[in-house]
């Protein structure tokens, strides 16, 4: 591909990376690709689900290593062997998947990677967070365990780990997926703020419009490959509107004008029928560092979409949970077509027709190591056709399964692949398509389309909408504003385990919700 | 999507590369089984120097009779039985990721109820019910003395690494009892059980002293082998085993099922006490404890949880184990010394796997 003496090192990049290509088996991630990291620049990495964003930013942080093409640090060719030596040039990641020890409190995993013979400088380290949350003007409980925490804050403590290094160069690999927009804005001003200072910031994303506000420079991949960069001094001269329009042609190769500009639903949700999905009271109690959920009270009637808005970590993950039957409720009721189902166990719920897709998708979501095929159907282990007297029907599972993966564009080399070495986003469209597959009534959303890819947002949205017009009840758990005003019938907000309030989505919902998150009456 | 295409036209190419790949992996395998197993007897050569034993005759000996004479090889062969049976829980446990490490507590158990009950039982019924009344009495003592842990683990989340391990210094010190005060043999003034005759024991394969057990044991670890990998309960286990937050969130009863893997693997460490004193040895004697159970745990780490790799390996076990018992009594060396030998084998595999993982990424840079 490129020559050993390229154009493109340049004296200004302090990573630089020339042809590098890496193969995993069935699939060549990434195909002799060159990058140019700047001090100074927010470096912006776009591309569908399964381009090989990831894997890129994989080989600089040093858990992979390039099969051809070589990486430079400073313009010094450089093998990055290890996680460790990445932080010892001063690279600093927040991957795209946890990678917290759950075990352990937020204290004790920003304090791993110390030296062993060291005692870790707690002082020091409180000090220096109080510093850094203060600035990206965020709250991290510092001596709560990691598996209490949402995946949200978590998200949070990663950024935390990330900065608390003093990293030349910064990697965020879809840090904002969780995060209100609000949250979004905060870390956007203070990307800018680095970059200011001299970092230099690698920014992965599937949102378009942070692309045009944060970044300084774009680079797209497509099926492995650089498809297209924006360099800064074309980047500085080009409107928000023209940026987005001009990487939506790199990316799908066809024009469309601000393709999130989402249409209002349509549907009209008949006031007189009996609701599907009743919850009253219900409550869960609190643990230590995780809100507990009190006096929920909502209804949702077939057809309906019911949004629930909020910072991540304010009970939805207990809501979700209580709903599907994971969680313990501590009182409070929930009716599905009528009948109570509180006290049911997961399973006989979902028999009943409730279905709840987790936002935790290797966590609970999947079983990492099992084929992509089995993972399809986690939830109907023993059901036939694909399992008859207890016995697999491999034939059967695999051709439902290939079905499902050309239904859902799930990117995937085989059946057989274990789901953990998808991409992000295909992982997700396994889950989608699990729970969006025949028997459903009621349907609980925890983040849908997080980590998909604008054309699988848009497909997802409206499958999800499909469904309610099928005559569901659909609960959508979100934090991305734009896409709960994009959906839903009603948005109520949750603050610290209760509903403050619910609103129709009508022309002033977005002010209103706005109100209600920041504390104040619709 | 316009990439729908391609997928579908390279589907092919990638079934045939990733055959090609199967087999690299699998040779890969062999080599990272094989090496370190020779590295490990030569490691052992050296310990059995220094302490003076000529190396090449011990295991001249070890493979003398535990394989090539015919009489030894017959005893390897029966000694796999109640190996195979221990082999075959411990693949139901492993699976399902809970670490049953009662096998002996329960393995006596078994054997003990199989010798108190079976000399009884031939007197009053047919031999063949007989027998299966036997085996499944021990099933079902072993079976119980799983519960406690089971249900602590299941209910309350407590480790059962530790409650296996105290169950079994329990269940071998429980069993003593038994055989001393309760199934005690008066015709005897050693302490041990009534002995079942030998005409009532399990039938003999042809005409060699092999134990027909050894069919059994061989048919119990390829059925659970089945179970595991083809059938939605042995998913369900695999489930459990390999994302227990994952098994929650699919609506898997979790709780009945860690019973349900106690209760059987429980119940094939004692069906393996039952086939070892119905098949061979006819009675319990006080203090006897072979610890089998824990000697098959490094087999089935070695087979990686696989029935057929583990058949194999207890194979192995059962040839090192009788071998090594003759090569003890003639050069002096301690009966144990097997033991010795097996843990340098999981060391040194251990290392092995850490080097290639290193070597393989270093590779790369
Ligand atoms: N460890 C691995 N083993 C095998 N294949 C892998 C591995 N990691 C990634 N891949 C494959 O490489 C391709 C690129 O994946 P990558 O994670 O880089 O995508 P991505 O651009 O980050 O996508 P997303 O937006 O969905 O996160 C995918 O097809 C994926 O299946
Ligand atoms: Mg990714």
């Amino acid at each position: 591909m490129s020559s050993l003496s390229s154009p493109l090192a340049d004296k200004r990049d302090i990573v630089a990376l020339e042809g590098v290509t890496k193969r995993f088996p069935g699939i060549v991630a990434n195909d002799g690709i060159d990058l140019s990291i700047r001090p100074g620049e927010v470096h912006v990495l776009l591309g569908e689900n399964g381009a090989g964003k990831s894997t890129l930013i994989g080989m600089l942080s040093g858990l992979q290593q390039p099969d051809e093409g070589r990486i430079l640090v400073d313009g010094k060719p450089t093998p990055i062997t290890s996680p460790r030596h990445a932080l010892a040039l001063g690279i600093g990641t927040v991957f795209q998947h946890m990678m917290l020890v759950p075990t352990l409190t937020v204290a004790e995993n920003l304090l791993l990677g110390g030296p062993w013979w060291q005692r870790p400088r707690t002082e020091e380290l409180e000090a220096r967070v109080a510093e850094i949350t203060r600035s990206l003007g965020i709250s991290v409980k510092l001596h709560a365990k990691v598996s209490e925490l949402s995946l949200g804050e978590q998200q949070q403590v990663e950024i935390l780990r990330a900065m608390v290094r003093n990293s030349r160069l910064l990697i965020l690999d879809e840090s904002t997926s969780m995060l209100t927009p609000k949250g979004i804005e905060e870390l956007g001003a203070l990307m800018r703020r680095l970059v200011g200072q001299g970092l230099a910031i690698v920014f992965i994303t599937h949102k378009l419009k942070e692309a045009a506000a944060f970044g300084d420079r774009i680079s797209v991949l497509k099926l492995g490959r650089k498809v297209g960069e924006i360099p800064p001094e074309r980047f500085r001269t080009l409107g928000e509107q023209e940026i987005i329009s001009e990487i939506v042609e790199l990316m799908f190769g066809k024009q469309k004008d601000d393709p999130e500009a989402a249409e209002r639903p349509t549907r009209t949700v008949r006031a007189d029928a009996a609701p599907l999905l009743q919850v009253a009271d219900l409550a869960v109690a609190p643990t230590e560092n995780a809100p507990g959920l009190s006096s929920i009270s909502f209804d949702i009637r077939p057809g309906e979409i019911l949004g629930v808005a909020g910072i991540d970590g304010n009970g939805q993950k207990q809501l979700a949970e209580a709903l599907a039957g994971q969680r313990a409720a501590t009182g409070g009721s929930v009716r599905l077509e009528g009948a109570a189902i509180e006290a049911l166990s997961v399973g006989e719920r979902r028999q009943r027709g409730l279905r709840y897709l987790t936002d935790d998708r290797l966590g609970e979501g999947t079983v990492g190591t099992f084929p992509v095929s089995i993972n399809f159907f986690l939830k109907q282990v023993g059901a036939s056709p694909f399992w008859r007297g207890g016995v697999e029907q491999r034939a059967e599972i695999d051709r439902r399964a290939a079905q499902l993966v050309r239904e859902y564009d799930v990117r995937t080399p085989s059946l057989k692949t274990p789901v953990a070495r998808l991409s992000g986003g295909n992982i997700q469209k396994v889950l989608l398509a699990r729970e969006l597959a025949e028997g459903a009534r009621a349907v609980i959303f925890n983040k849908p389309t997080y980590g998909l890819d604008l054309a699988n947002t848009l497909a997802s949205r409206q499958r999800i909408r499909d469904t309610a017009a099928r005559g569901l009840a659909v609960l959508l758990i979100s934090t991305d504003l734009e896409e709960l005003l994009s959906m839903c019938d009603r948005i109520a907000v949750i603050a610290n385990g209760s509903l403050v309030g619910t609103v129709a989505n009508a022309d002033d919902a977005r002010t209103k919700v706005g109100r209600l998150m920041i504390g104040l009456a619709a | 999507m316009s990439i729908d295409t391609a997928p579908g036209a390279s589907a092919n190419a990638l079934d045939a590369t990733s055959r090609v790949a199967t087999r690299r992996d699998i040779l890969h395998r062999l080599l990272m089984t094989l090496g370190p197993i020779l590295a490990a007897l030569i490691i052992a050569g050296c310990i059995l120097l220094a302490v003076g034993v000529d190396p090449l005759a011990y295991y001249g000996y070890v493979l003398e009779k535990g394989l090539f004479s015919p009489l030894g090889i017959q005893q390897t062969l029966t000694r796999m039985a109640p190996l195979l049976f221990l082999a075959a829980g411990l693949i139901v446990a492993f699976r399902a990721g809970m670490w049953n490490l009662g096998g002996d507590g329960q393995f006596l158990l078994g054997a003990v109820m199989a010798a108190a009950s079976a000399p009884v039982l031939v007197q009053v019924m047919p031999a063949w019910l007989a027998l299966i009344c036997a085996f499944l009495i021990s099933m079902v003592v072993a079976m119980a003395w799983s519960l406690l842990p089971a249900l602590l683990r299941a209910y309350q989340g407590v480790n059962e690494i530790i409650t296996t391990l105290m169950m079994t210094f329990l269940g071998t010190s429980l069993a003593n009892v038994l055989v001393k005060l309760v199934f005690r043999d008066p015709g005897t003034t050693v302490p041990q059980t009534r002995t079942l005759p030998v005409e009532d024991r399990l039938p003999r394969l042809f005409d060699t002293t092999i134990t027909s057990g050894l069919v059994l044991g061989l048919a119990a670890i390829i059925i659970v082998h089945l179970v595991m990998t083809r059938t939605a309960f042995g998913l369900k286990l695999r489930i459990v085993g390999a994302n227990p937050r994952a098994a929650v969130h699919a609506g898997l009863g979790v709780p009945g099922l860690t019973v349900a893997v106690f209760a059987i693997s429980a119940g094939l460490a004692g069906l393996a006490g039952a086939v070892d004193i119905i098949g061979v040895q006819g009675n319990v004697r006080a203090d006897w404890n072979p610890a089998y159970g824990l000697a098959v745990i490094p087999a089935v780490f070695l087979a990686r949880m696989n029935g057929f790799a583990a058949i194999g390996f207890v194979f192995l076990l059962s040839v090192l184990s009788i071998g090594g018992e003759s090569a003890a009594r003639r050069l002096g060396v301690p009966n144990h010394f097997t033991l010795v030998l097996v843990s340098i084998v999981l060391i040194v595999l251990a290392l092995a796997e850490y080097v290639d993982h290193r070597y393989n990424q270093s590779r790369k840079a």
